[in-house]
This record gives C-alpha cells, structure tokens and sequence, in this order.
C-alpha cells in the first residue's frame, strides 16, 4: 500500500513539475507575491498628500503646520490662497485632504477661545478618510496639551493614556502578513489541485487508475500529499520571509504553527480535490476554484473584520478554513498564543479537511459523466 | 508510376503539386525530421490517397498543402497558388477535414453548417439549396437539430466532411477521415467522395492509414518515415505481388501457434489469421513448399489467393527496414512466463442480461455472453453501439442498471481492490500520463500493481526488452508516435501479468505493421491462457479472435466464430463474403428490421 | 459563390464566429454563471457582508471603585453605538478576556478617579488595546477619545463651565460625509467582479480550441487572425456588459451608492476597462494553449493582484515606491479611480481622462501581443 501511494505521489509531482510552464507558475508567483503584497498590505498612511490654505499666518498656525511636517503620515505638496483652488485639488485627487486656517485662528487662541481648524477630506476612500482624520486629531491633540501646558492654563480633568499590546506601534502590516501567508498557502494548494482530477477525466487516464488495484482511499492519499507537500515548503518559505524579510515577530511555538499549517492544507487539498471530482472539465474545476477562492479570502476577515458582519454572514464564514487559520497564524506570531487556546481553531479545519476528502473520495468512482 | 510519366502531365491537370518540400519539428530538445525530399503530383478530378504508417508525415503534408505551416525547404502549389505566400487565397479555394473532423461539439448539425459557410463566405441565397443537398449526401437532414457531440462517430465525420464542402471546393482535403469510424460509415464516405468527383469533379487528397482504402483510391503516394516510397495506382503497385501469396486451411488447426512458427521459416515475408485460415506472403515468386513451410504438421493445404494491396505495403516496408523491424513474431510460451496453463472452457467472464441506462435511452440492453479462459472475444459494431459501455461496466467503471456481471469470479466495481489485480486494461485513448516519460510511465505501473523490489525492475526490462522501448526510454511520452504510444500502453496494462486482458480498440489510428506486431503479441498471450476481451472497428481484426459478437444500437445481433458468422451472410450474389461484408449485411438488415 | 474567396465578406466571417460563441455560452451555462451569477453572489456577500465600519466593539470597562463619577464616564460608553461594553470590577479579568478575545480593548478607570478629576493634572484613563489588527485598534482608540471628548464636554456644562480646546478641528468630508465604507467598497468590488469576469470568460476559450482540434479548421477557412480575435472578443463583451449593468444596478439600488458623475461616462470607461480585461484573458489563452496552465495562470494573474493592489482596499500612495510602480500593470487600479470619481464625485475629468488613456493602453498592448501571438500557422 505504501509502494502505491508513494508512486502516486511521485507521479502527481512528476506530473506538476516536469513542464517548465507549470513548474514556474508554481514556484516563482507565490513568493513574488509574498513580497509584494508584503509591502502593499497595510493600512498605515505614508506620505498622504495634503494641502495648506493659510488665511491666519500666525504663530500657532505656523506651529501646528511644522508639527505636520514632521509627521511621516503627511507630506505638503501644495499652498492656497483663494478659496476656489480647494474644489479641483480634491477632485483631480491630487491632495488628500486641504488643511484650512481662518484668518482669526492665533488671535482667537491668545484670546483663550477656541480657533478653528477646518479639514477637508477626500471621503472616495472612506477608510483612507477615517484614517488620515485620526492622524490629524493626535496631531491637533498633542498641539493642544502643550500649548495649554505652555499658557499656564487648566488641562482637561482627565485624559487618555493609550497602550497597544502586542504591537506597540500599530503597524497594520503586522497585521496582514500572517493573513498574506494565509492567502498564499490556500491558493497554491488550489493551484496544485484544483484541476487535477478533472485534467485525468478529461485525458482518459483517471479510468486507467481506476482499474488497476488502487482503492479510492489510496488515490485520495496520492492526490493529497503533493498539494500538502508542495504546500508545507511553500508556507514554510513564505513565513521565513515574514520573519526575517518583513521582521514580523513570531512569538508562538513552531509546532503550534505548523499544527494549524497542516489541518488548514488538510481543508485546503480537500475543497479543491473535492472541486475537482465534482468538475466534468478543468474549466468547471477552475470557476469553481475561483468561486471557493473569492469568497474565502474577502470573508476569512483578513482585510476586514468578521464581527463587522451580519449574522448571516458570519454564520457563512464558519465554513471558510481560512477564517480559522488566520486566527491561528496572527495568534501564534503576534500574541504567542498558546496551543490550547487554538483547539477551537482546530478541530474546525480537521472537520472541513476530512468530510472534504470523503466527499472528493466517494465522487472518483461515484460521478457519472 | 515514376517521376518521368508524372512528368507529362500539363499544368492545369495538376491541382496540388508537392516538390522538394522537408519540415522538421522540434520536440522537446529533439530536431524531429518529419518530411524530408517530398515531391508529387495529385491530379484533377482523381481521388489520390497518401498513405503510410504511423508518424510518416501525411497529417505534416496536409497542413503544408493546406498554407497552416511553412516547410523548410521546397515549395507547395495548391490550384496554382502558393500555399505560403497565399494561403489566404488557397484556404478559400480548398475544403480541408482535420483529424477530429473540427466540428463544434456544443453546436447542432445545423449550427456547423451555417457556421462553415459564413467562414467561406458562401451567399446567403445559395445555401438552403446547398445544405438539402450536402444534408441528404450525408444522410443527416433528420438530424439537423441535434447536437453535434450527440452524434456517432460516423455521424461527425460526414457532418465533417459536409462543413469543409459547404463551399463546393476545388480540392479536397481529407485528414486521416476514417480513423475510429466503423466499416458501415467509411462505406458510406467513400460513395460520397466518389460521387463528389464524379458528378462535381472535385480533385481530392485522402490520408489514410488503412490500408484496404488504399485500394479504392484512383492512384496512391505512398509515404515512409518522411520519405516518399512510391506513388502510382494500386493495381500497379500491387502487381509486383502477383504469385506470392498463399491460403493454408486445415482441420485440426492451432492457427496462433502455427503462425508463430511459420513467421519464422525462412523465405516468408508475412503471415496472418485469416479466420479458420492463414495467409501467408512470399519473399518472392519461388512456389513454397508444405513440408518446408510446417515441418510435420499434417492435413495442410495450400492454395495460390490474389495479392492485395497492403502485401505489396508491407513487402516493400519491410525491404526498406531490412525485414526485421516490424512484424518481429515472438516465440510462444515467452511472452508471460508466470501464467497457469490453460483449463479450456471455464467461463472467466459471464454476462447475464446486462443492461445501462442513461436517461431513457438504453446504452446497453439484455447483452448475455461468456468468455472462456484461453479466449479471443472480439465485440464488434457501429460506434454508438454500446461496446464502449459494456466494456466500462465490465471493468467496473460503471455500475450496470441492471443484469449481473462476473468477471474472474467477481463484481469488479463492489469486489475488493486486489481483485483489480487479475485484469489488464487499455482504453482507445491510450491513456498513459503524457508529461512523463516512458520509463516513469512504466515505473508508475509496476509500483502500482503493487510489483516492488526484484519484481517490479524485471517487469520494468522485460517490458523494455518486449516492445523494444530502451531506446526512446526517456522520451516524453506524449511526444510518441501513435504506434509506440500504443506498445507503451499494452506494455503497461501487462506489468502486472493479468489473466483477463480488456482491450477497447487497441488498434485505433494505427497503421497495419504496427497492428500486425500488436496482434502477435495479444496471440501468444492468447495461447498461454491470457483470455483477451477486444472490441474493434477493424474486420480483418475479427478474424483474429476466436469468438465475435456483433452489437447494434445497445444489442447484441449474433454471435460465434468469424467463420459461421461469415456463413449467415452467404448468399447467391455473395458466395464468399469478408467479414466487413457481413458485418455491412447483418447491420443494414438489423436497421430494415427496426425502421 | 463568385466572391466567395474575396476579403469582402469579413462581416459575415465575424457574424458567423459571433453566433457560434453566442450558441456555445448558451450550450455551456457556466459563462452565463460567471456573468451574471458571480455579480449578484458576489455583491450579496460582500456589498452586506464586508464593512470598515466597526460598530458595537467589545470593550472591557474596569472601574476599581464605582461612583458618581465614573457612572457618568461609563455612560458614554453605554450611549455610543460603536460600543459594546463589559464591566469588570479589576484589571486582571478583563485582560484575560482580552487575551481569549472576547474584548478588543479595556478602558480602566482607577480607585483614586474621582479624586484626581480634581487634580491640576487630570484624572490618567488607561486604554490598552489589542494592536494585532492595528487598524481595528486605531479606529477604537479613535472612538475612545469620541467618547471621551462627549464626556467632558458634559462634564464642563454640569459645573457650568465650557472647555474649549485651544484648537478646534472640524472635519468636512467630501463625497462620502458619513464616512460609509460600503460607498468606496462597492465600486471597487464592481471592478474586482468585472477583472473576474473578463478574465475567467476568456482565458480558457483560446486554449479550448487548441486543445479540441478546432482551432485547425477555423484557420483553413479565409479567416483572418484579427477576425477571430474581434470574434472571441465581441460575444464575451457582450455578455460582460450584462454583468456590469446588473452589478451597477445593486451598487445603485440595493446598496444606494450614489451616482454623481453620469451613466455614460460609467458605461464608456467600463466597456473600456472590459476590453482590457478580455484582453488579458485572451493573451493568458493564447500564451498557454492549454486549458491547465491557462487556468493556473488566470488564478494567480488575477484576483489577488486587482484585490491587494489596485487600491480597492489598501491606499496605493502608501506603498514603497516599486510596489506603486507595479501597482501600475494592474488594470483594475485606473478603473477604481475611475469608479470612485464617477460615483462618489461626479465627472471629474483630470482623473478620469489619463485613467482612461491607461486602459486604452492596456486594452492596446493586450490585444496586440495577442495578435502577434496567434499567427495563422500551426506552429
């Protein structure tokens, strides 16, 4: 029996990598991807482009002005004079947002009133919106505390004091990496077996298999483990990329993550094998790759927050085995979760892993076509 | 037939001229010389036929006539163009059927056609008159409506050769037409190719690997490994034949074990089953003697038949390659060394009432028949007749809908997986994985059958050694040849040393020489005990196998030995009918019967 | 039949190829299923299921010694609908309900509160976090200082005092003033549909008729390569237009996204960005000639690259330098700039004229090197 599998498993991995094409879509997108996304998954503004109309040319304006040039999140690329030149700027998209000074602004402040500070902000993107807002009041009320602290005059009765565990700076790539190496993983592995039953219907060859002493259990197993194997050294690449390329810290034991590695390849290999059996074609394998694929990741809560959904929704991404792994992957780097805590994590994937692969197994000799 | 009578010829009676033209493709790393020095005539209002064996260049020299490839040296000239430099124009001019008749499987009958003829741009106020009549040449107007995927392979191929005349051409293309189609629907295209060039004068060029067509064809370029071998009509060609071939019948006769030694005696060139017969061909004219041809073997007898074409093919193939390469006899008793010896007239595989339904339409109803240990079963019939179904559900592939099935003592699809162990099994396609290479193949098969260790690397070089695959070994497979692709896959359904070998037209595509070495082989399995169940297009096929049964629409018609089932169909204007004769005969009377 | 060789009757080639495409989409009902099955799953899941807006975040709330004061500190939580919160009597319970993640941040509200609101310094709050999603965590520590900010406003006016911070910001935000991410996730989910869509239609089409044979006889008859290009080209655009119109219909009538620029400059720029995208698929086709490596291609080429960098979710002008440069060969990202401005904006034409121009681009590069890739010959 282990002959067998082993020469099943030999000829998958033949059958992947011996046509140079195949071997490198495999092989190279993955980990360029890895390094791209790496980069361009954060939520972290830089150099958000703004503009100044200044009407006020004070002390105070001139203040806060320098304390938003040495911000990293912003960069002036503009100064006004008329009103009119605020309209074009925003929607050519060429600034962010336009900082706006009234003429009375130091004046009303000396005066112990309030001056006003009017930003206006591009909402297209809203969350890029929310975000750069956010960065501007710490800006404005860090510039409060010290101004008040340098007039002598009463501090609010109470103020916040703020403290992130587990990433002080709030840097969101750490946040996404885990959740990149997630998304790569479960796409590689669909890579590798999406189509894979259905190409050996469509050629003639699954027949072949089927006639010869192999039990359905055995070719399961076969088609399995090149998408598992294949999987484990790509992870594995790509979270040595996430530490020592992007210094993400990987603060759980390894055996944590590589537990939640193999059950979430297990759920993997299983939806696409399953996927694939069901497929009459490998075009239908390949829509119905992509119809796992789409939801799986935009629901997994890897950009955006699971809890922000309806309920139904959320029940539906109870399905989703990269909801569970992206849990397991941002627990184990960033929080050092600990084994026990992820057994909900788990047995989920296990589940979705094993009925997958017994459907998949049934449909080899069961699927009509 | 020579160069100099061609020569005569004057320009407007050629409609295709072929001269000096190579081409060599890369396969891999390799330089694949596929046509190397070809030149020929094909002349107007003729039906030319370029024949050869496997991977001898006439699907090469199609696309090059037809302006979809460039040779490398030489020139092609299609109606007085140049199918390189205007092969727009020449593509305009010709009518051309690819392989897989290049229909649209997803469309209707209709849909092909009207698809074709706005591709050729034929006037809409001309074609319902052209589509009565190609629809009723091909016999397809009751079935305009139906998808053209839900044809039978017959079906398709007239369909095909309908969409390449929607534009009544000048010349004709026909790419291997034939292959996979029954005897019943290559009749049929032959009378309509004839009738084309007769009543419309159109010049046609046919490939074919088949040889019994060749004989039909007003002359023949005969193609060899790239080279052009011969080119004239086939009463020419065959009359260098004349006085060589010879009939021996006999009572008591063992005919596999007999051929293998006859294979062997110097001066004969060739031999086959023929039936309760052998056929024999001569090296040359020399009248050969009983005693010397079979030593010791009593109440033979010998009588002079006319030559056919395909003798002449082989006779001059085989001078070519020095004789030994094709037809290579191997000795009985050496093929499968592990096998029991045979217990006669046990029934290895029984059939009781088997019937598959899909939807309503029964793909197989109430097929009853045994096969016995030792046996050659051939199941023949139309495509579409059901052997595919009654082979898929014997092998356990497809669950019956209803009847029982046994085969060696078991239900393949419910039996455990070792009873899988006992049976061979290779499908029309030749399945192999065609990204790996011959050797991986073959490796993949042994481990597993389960065969590991000593076992396994003895099958390995006894499959290697046997079908004489060392030398191409690490050649990707699907860049094979037919032929080979063909030794490759027997050699894998036979790792294992199965006792019941299933073949589903083993022979599909592949030229006579190859076949002749394949049915030597399935013979001395045959003898050692091997029950071979084969279902086949090829009649002279069926004259190889002990039993025959003949199926149509899902039903077996009758059943027996070649010869009795060549008896049924004797008539007064037929006393001596071949086995396609009868074939055509019972399946045209099943179809009066049903209509 | 006089005419039948001459180049005149290319109208009638391309009726021909476009009827049988038509006729093969009909048979095959899985393009039908990638065109307008996709959008409406798609846009159900998403336009409902994927949100920026946090609301009713779990937060812990710890007050070592109740009274009056923190009462009416902890109403503010209670009255703000971004809030869910829990109430714990000490610290270490609710970082332990933290660490399990039933809470995503813990306000604590010391025993010496009420007495330090009195202090010249102020009374220290102490918000910790969960920075693992740092963006979850800005956004709740950005509503923390809302609530805060409500607190003290009413603490002033119950003492009869008015605070006023020195500077005041106000926030105007155009084209989205309620901040409602669904209005930018929408139209970027429309482009993400349609790269799907363009793609997934057309990679396999080409390599199908290799693989099937057909190929060969469609290049014997007078057809010309560009024939059969605008032949695949045309069915598929058709059908992906149908998409479009029914994602745009949800976008506008089942997810209110307003419309501010006009219908033509949406359905011009989108039938743009269509052809880019069948172009793509096309090219992915025609490189790969089989259906395997074709559909291997389009996974990869595909989604992630029009999710992760075409600016549907992730600022471009944040990323480094190379990555924007690379965000550049991703069609989706002019279309996006497109969409936001036309719906969110209005016609606004210095982003939508060079936006465009990228797609003419694109559409051209795509659809040639397919051009020069399909050559009339077999090899």
């Amino acid at each position: 029996m282990f002959a067998r599998i082993l020469a099943l498993v030999l000829k998958e991995f033949l059958a992947l990598l011996k046509d140079k094409r195949s071997r490198i879509v495999l092989i190279a997108p993955p980990l360029i991807q890895m390094i791209v996304f790496g980069y361009a998954a954060t939520f972290d503004l830089k150099n958000v482009p703004f503009a100044v109309y200044n009407e006020d040319h004070g002390v105070a304006s001139r203040e806060l002005l320098a304390a938003f040039d040495s911000a990293t999140t912003f960069s002036r690329v503009a100064e006004l004079t008329y009103d009119s030149e605020i309209a074009p700027l925003i929607d050519g998209r060429q600034v962010l947002m336009v900082v706006h000074f009234g003429q009375d602004f130091t004046a009303n402040m000396l005066a112990g009133r309030s001056g006003a500070l009017q930003v206006i902000v591009d909402g297209r993107n809203s969350n890029t919106a929310m975000l750069a807002i956010n960065d501007v009041r710490e800006i404005v009320d860090r510039y409060n505390r010290a101004w008040l602290a340098d007039h002598g005059s009463s501090q609010p009765p109470a103020r916040i004091e703020t403290r992130a565990w587990f990433n002080p700076n709030l840097e969101s790539r750490w946040f996404f990496l885990p959740g990149i190496v997630g998304i790569i993983t479960l796409l590689v592995t669909m890579l590798v077996t999406a189509m894979s039953v259905a190409r050996e219907r469509e050629q003639g060859t699954f027949d072949q298999l089927l006639v010869t002493p192999l039990r359905p259990v055995e070719i399961l197993i076969g088609k399995t483990l090149p998408g598992f194997i294949i999987g484990v050294g790509e992870a594995s690449v790509i979270v040595l990329a996430a530490v020592f390329w992007f210094k993400v810290p990987l603060l759980g034991s390894l055996l944590t993550l590589y537990t939640g590695i193999f059950l979430f390849l297990l759920s993997g290999a299983g939806v696409g094998l399953m996927i694939s059996s069901f497929a009459a074609t490998q075009q239908q394998g390949l829509l119905g790759a992509f119809m796992f694929l789409v939801p799986a990741i935009i629901l997994s809560g890897f950009a955006t927050p699971i809890r922000n959904m309806p309920q139904m929704v959320q029940d539906i991404t109870l399905l989703d085995p990269l909801r569970y792994f992206l849990v397991v992957l941002r627990g184990v780097f960033l929080e050092g979760t600990p084994f026990h805590l992820l057994l909900d994590q788990f047995w989920p994937m296990a589940l979705i892993g094993v009925v997958a692969l017994s459907i998949a197994g049934w449909l080899f000799r069961h699927r009509m076509y | 037939m020579t160069a100099a009578s061609l020569a005569a010829y004057s320009p407007d009676q050629i409609a295709l001229e072929v001269s000096g033209v190579s081409k060599t493709f890369h396969v891999g790393t390799r330089l694949v010389p596929a046509l190397q020095q070809v030149g020929f005539r094909v002349r107007h209002g003729l039906v030319t036929g370029l024949v050869g064996p496997d991977a001898a260049g006439k699907t090469t020299l199609m696309r090059l006539a037809a302006g979809l490839l460039v040779p490398d040296a030489g020139s092609i000239t299609v109606l007085g163009m140049d199918a390189t430099t205007q092969s727009l124009a020449v593509q305009g001019a010709i009518g051309y059927m690819p392989q897989r008749f290049g229909l649209y499987e997803d469309l209707t009958v209709q849909e092909n056609l009207d698809l074709y003829a706005d591709l050729q741009g034929v006037p809409e106020s001309a074609r319902a008159e052209r589509y009565r009549e190609l629809m009723h040449m091909a016999g397809l107007e009751q079935f305009t409506k139906r998808l053209a995927g839900q044809l039978s392979g017959g079906m398709k191929q007239k369909l095909g050769l309908a969409c390449a005349l929607v534009r009544q051409p000048s010349l004709l293309l026909l790419d291997e037409p034939t292959v996979g189609v029954d005897p019943l629907s290559r009749r049929e295209l032959w009378d309509i190719v004839y009738r084309l060039v007769r009543e419309q004068g159109t010049s046609v060029l046919l490939s074919t690997a088949y040889l019994d067509e060749a004989e039909r064809c007003d002359e023949v370029v005969l193609l060899h490994e790239g080279r052009l071998l011969a080119q004239g009509t086939p009463v020419e060609l065959r009359a260098t034949m004349q006085g060589r071939t010879y009939e021996i019948s006999g009572n008591n006769l063992e005919k596999r074990v007999l051929l293998a030694k006859l294979t062997h005696v110097p001066g004969v060139l060739d031999g086959l089953i023929q039936g309760d017969h052998l056929r024999v061909v001569m090296e040359d004219t020399t009248p050969p003697d009983l005693e010397i041809l079979l030593p010791g073997v009593s109440g033979m007898a010998m009588k002079p038949v006319p030559p056919r074409f395909e003798d002449s093919f082989v006779a001059m193939i085989k001078s070519k390659s020095g004789g030994k390469k094709f037809s290579s006899p191997i000795p009985a008793g050496k093929i499968v060394p592990g096998i029991a010896q045979t217990y006669p007239g046990k029934p290895v595989i029984e059939v009781n009432n088997l019937q598959r339904r899909f939807g309503d339409f029964y793909a197989v109803n109430n097929v009853t028949f045994s096969v016995a240990k030792g046996e050659v079963f051939g199941l023949l019939g139309a495509n579409g007749a059901g052997k595919s179904t009654t082979f898929r559900m014997l092998c356990g592939l497809l669950p019956p809908s209803g009847g029982t099935l046994r085969v060696a003592g078991a239900d393949l699809r419910h039996a455990a997986a070792t009873a899988r162990e006992r049976i061979g099994y290779m499908s029309q396609k030749f399945s192999l994985y065609g990204n790996l290479s011959v050797i991986e193949n073959l490796k993949f098969f042994s481990s597993v059958y389960g065969l590991s260790g000593k076992r396994g690397t003895g099958r390995i070089s006894w499959a290697m050694d046997e079908f004489e695959l060392g030398n191409i070994a690490d050649f990707t497979s699907g860049d094979l040849s037919l032929g080979y692709k063909q030794r490759l896959a027997l050699a894998c359904a036979l790792m294992h040393e199965p006792e019941i070998l299933f073949l589903d037209e083993p022979t599909s595509g592949v030229d006579p020489l190859a076949r002749r070495e394949f049915w030597a082989r399935i013979n001395a399995l045959a003898a050692q005990g091997v029950t071979v169940m084969v279902t086949t297009h090829f009649m002279e096929e069926a004259e190889y196998c002990d039993r025959i049964a003949i199926m149509a629409a899902g039903e077996i018609l009758t059943m027996g030995t070649p010869g009795s089932i060549k008896q049924q169909t004797r008539t007064e204007k037929m006393p001596a009918p071949t086995m396609e004769d009868a074939f055509v005969a019972l399946i045209l009377a099943h179809e009066e019967a049903t209509a | 039949m006089s005419n039948g060789t001459s180049m005149g009757s290319g109208k009638m080639r391309i009726r021909g190829l476009v009827r049988k495409e038509f006729l093969q989409i009909v048979r095959d009902p899985s393009s039908i299923a990638i065109a307008f099955l996709m959008p409406i799953v798609l846009l159900l899941l998403f336009g409902y299921g994927v949100s920026l807006d946090s609301e009713h975040v779990p937060v812990a709330i710890v007050v070592e010694q109740p009274g009056a004061d923190t009462a009416d500190f902890t109403a503010a939580f209670h009255q703000s609908r971004y809030f869910n919160p829990v109430m714990y009597a000490n610290t270490r319970d609710a970082e332990q309900a933290m660490m399990a993640g039933s809470v995503n941040a813990i306000v604590v509200l010391r025993q010496d509160f009420a007495k330090q609101l009195r202090d010249p310094d102020g009374a220290p709050i102490q918000l910790i976090v969960n920075g693992v999603d740092a963006n979850s965590a800005r956004l709740v520590s950005g509503y923390v200082q809302g609530a805060w900010g409500t607190w003290l406003e009413h603490y002033a006016q119950l003492r009869g005092q008015k605070f006023e911070a020195p500077v005041q910001m106000e926030q105007r935000v155009w084209f989205n003033s309620e901040l409602r991410s669904r209005n930018f996730l929408v139209p970027g989910l429309v482009a993400l549909i349609m790269t799907l869509i363009g793609a997934l239609l057309t990679a396999m089409v080409m390599a199908r008729e290799w693989e099937r044979g057909t190929m060969e006889a469609l290049m014997v008859t007078p057809l010309s390569m560009s024939e059969v290009i605008v032949g695949k080209l045309l069915p598929y655009f058709v059908l992906g237009m149908g998409g479009l119109a029914l994602s745009v219909s949800m976008a506008l009538f089942l997810f209110d996204v307003p419309l501010r620029g006009s219908m033509w400059v949406l359905i011009a720029t989108s039938a743009l960005f269509l052809i880019a995208a069948l172009g793509m698929g096309l090219l992915i086709s025609t490189i790969a000639r089989s259906q395997f490596v074709a559909g291997q291609l389009a996974l990869i080429i595909t989604f992630l690259p029009a999710f992760l960098l075409s600016g549907f979710i992730f600022d471009i002008g944040s990323m480094p330098p190379v990555v924007q440069f690379i965000t550049h060969i991703v069609a989706a990202r002019y279309y996006i700039a497109i969409l936001q401005t036309v719906f969110l904006a209005g016609n606004d034409w210095s982003v939508i004229v060079p936006n465009a121009l990228a797609l003419v681009v694109m559409a051209t590069l795509f659809l040639g090197v397919t051009w020069r890739k399909s050559r009339k010959r077999l090899e």
